[in-house]
């Protein structure tokens, strides 16, 4: 076998392994960031700014509607959904969570939702990776409009009428 | 080969529509890394051919084909009864796998007489052993995946697996020597001179399955009840009993079975468990401790009294200077260090190194062998490998939903990544050098059947953990059946 051949081969083979080290890390990188993205896609008003719809004017947003439903968008739950009484609605994956949900970026006892004369308030409890009203990040219990995606980890939650 | 990668729907889609399948399957993209990774092991023989034997064979594709084979029955039978499994195991393990084979299939080359090198049979010599291991593992590991349809349903089983467990650590320390010990460590169960087995790899997967159930049972009173000392909450003594008791039996076992690797491994899986638990620091904190105290009194008593100690404190005296008898006790680690020395970073290639002057290179020392060969630059690829495996069962046991799956998972997860630091830190001379097996490379049946079965419960939990939510945890009802019940609050599914 002529020499050339051989070396060739030699780095390769080499060279087949990294590719293959690296189509792997493409595999998991996509699943890893797949559902992120995808809450994105799903066009959300996009109007609210840092103040997170405090002064809630945007189009979709229908004042004067009470909520009665919460529906889960996006994630693993995407389809569940829950219907709003009086008390509050906790989050995360705390197996006593009103809506356990298993997502690797939620924490254990995530967010809450609470109802205040008609209108809910989302309120993070503390979490590693934070709450977020569309693009804003929650501090203090603000106020969700109908229709504006609450995203922890990678599932979004909206209030329905 | 990689476009094929492409998943089979984008989750924006799928996400929106509940009477679609929720959660991807990826199965496709096994499939085809699973197909890369068989023309890697394909082409490493071809290598390993033309090297050696100035000639491919007609039937160089043999042991990969025979390989791809089983692989991909695996793979079916992941598609069917595991759908939602992730879809880098298979792949990575069937590489490591595959190259293992190879590199003993090259062993076999470098020994058969030149006549008989072309006319190597497949099954024949230490390449075609583990060729034939691994077909039988692999077929256990798909008989484990269909027998084992929910992972909690182990648990039922958790007192009788843990007794199991220390039984069979402790077969071979009671055995006489005769029918036990190899190379000074009594590890083995010998049937006459060609078989032996190697308990203490399945009772591996016993007691962590004993011990994420012990754990599940207890975390509570672990974590919550402790005392702040120096910032770091320690637990109430009374707690401690089943750690010292898991210490004590890993030291039994350094004594009586004078292996190091074996009582580090042991005890490493249980103050992870333990940790993950908990998620207290100071087990950790203790267990480094009790360890290396424990080490340490053995090496000292070793210096001292030998006896039972004596083995181990020859292999840190090795470890210390491995070049004070090159000749003799540091013969294996000298000729190792000189072989990845030799290697350098891009190797001799396939087939271009001198294996044979390594001792036992078809089982300890295989990273030092395929160093020679592959150099650093594909060490550190299969390093990488060896990795991503490890990651893929943590973020199964992050994702998983139940305690129980979590602490399977991380613990299994774990311990691979342990074994293959304590014994790539021995070759590499960072700790000293005890008798394991790499996983999946090292020739040897029962390693790698347990550690098949471990990569089968990974794949279950994983399945398990990115399963679209849906009543119970029985087999794939997509999203067919009523969804979980949330707290008592009122759900129910909206339909498209």
């Amino acid at each position: 076998m002529p020499e050339l051949v051989i070396t060739v081969a030699r780095f390769g083979f080499l060279i087949l392994l990294w590719i293959f080290v690296f189509t792997v890390v493409g595999v998991i990188r996509r699943d890893l960031f797949a559902g992120a993205r995808s809450g994105r896609l799903v066009a959300a008003p996009r109007t609210l700014g840092a103040v997170a719809g405090q002064a809630a004017k945007p189009a979709k947003v229908k004042r004067g509607r009470a909520a009665h439903q919460l529906v889960v968008t996006a994630g693993q739950l995407a389809g569940t959904r829950i219907t709003l009484g009086e008390a509050q609605i906790t989050i995360g994956r705390a197996e006593d969570s009103t809506l356990v949900i298993t997502d690797d970026y939620a924490s254990a006892r995530h967010a809450r939702l609470v109802p205040r004369d008609g209108q809910w308030f989302v309120e993070d409890l503390g979490s590693t990776n934070g709450t977020y009203l569309d693009r804003a990040k929650v501090t203090g219990p603000t106020p969700v409009p109908l229709g504006v995606p609450i995203r922890i980890g990678r599932t979004s939650l909206e209030l329905r009428p | 080969m990689t476009a094929a990668a492409t998943p089979a729907a984008s989750p924006a889609t799928t996400g929106e529509q509940p009477g679609v399948r929720l959660a991807r399957s990826r199965r496709n993209a096994e499939l085809s890394l699973l197909l890369l990774a068989m023309v890697l092991v394909a082409a490493y023989g071809a290598t390993v051919e033309a090297t050696m034997l100035d000639t491919v064979t007609p039937d160089f594709w043999i042991p990969a084909a025979a390989l791809s084979a089983v692989f991909l029955g695996l793979h079916l039978v992941i598609r069917f009864l595991a759908p939602f499994a992730d879809p880098a195991l298979l792949p990575a393990v069937a590489l490591l796998n595959g190259l293992g084979v190879g590199f003993l299939r090259r062993l076999d080359l470098d020994e058969a007489t030149p006549a008989a090198r072309e006319g190597l049979a497949v099954f024949a010599g230490t390449g075609g052993r583990q060729l034939a291991w691994t077909l039988v593992s692999v077929i256990l590991a798909a008989g484990l995946l269909v027998l084992m349809r929910d992972h909690r349903s182990v648990s039922r089983y958790a007192y009788t697996l843990g007794l199991a467990g220390i039984v069979l650590v402790m077969i071979p320390a009671v055995l006489p020597g005769r029918f036990s010990e190899i190379n000074g460590a009594k590890l083995w169960i010998k049937f006459g001179d060609t078989f032996s087995i190697q308990p203490g790899e399945f009772a591996k997967l016993a007691l962590l399955v004993f011990f994420a159930y012990y754990l599940v049972r207890k975390r509570e009173v672990l974590s919550l009840a402790s005392r702040r000392f120096l910032g770091i909450d320690f637990p109430r003594g009374r707690d401690l009993g089943p750690v010292v008791v898991v210490w004590l039996i890993s030291l039994l076992v350094l004594v009586f079975e004078k292996d190091l690797g074996t009582s580090l491994l042991y005890f490493g899986m249980f103050v992870v468990t333990l940790y993950i638990a908990t998620e207290r620091v100071s087990w950790l904190i203790i267990g480094l401790v009790l360890f290396f105290g424990g080490a340490y009194l053995a090496y000292v008593l070793g210096d001292l009294v030998g006896g039972p100690f004596a083995n181990f404190y020859l292999r840190a005296e090795i470890w210390l200077d491995p070049f004070a008898d090159p000749h003799n006790d540091g013969y294996q680690l000298v000729q190792g260090l000189l072989a990845l020395g030799t290697g350098g970073l891009f190797g001799a290639g396939p087939g271009g190194g001198q294996p044979g002057l390594l001792p036992e290179v078809q089982n300890d020392f295989i990273f030092a062998g395929l160093g020679e060969e592959i150099g650093l630059f594909g060490l550190s690829a299969l390093l990488v490998i060896y990795l991503l495996i490890v990651e893929r069962g943590l973020r199964a046991a992050l994702a998983v939903r139940d305690s129980f799956g979590k602490l399977v998972a991380g613990g299994l997860a774990f311990t691979l990544g342990l074994q293959v630091f304590v014994i790539v830190g021995g070759i590499s001379k960072l700790i000293p050098l005890t008798g394991q097996t790499t996983p999946f490379l090292s020739a040897g049946g029962s390693s790698l059947m347990a550690n098949w079965l471990l990569i089968a419960v990974l794949l279950r939990v994983s399945d398990g953990a990115h399963r679209p939510v849906t009543g119970g945890g029985g087999p794939a009802r997509g999203s067919g059946g009523p969804p979980e019940q949330l707290h008592g609050a009122p759900t129910e599914v909206i339909r498209p």
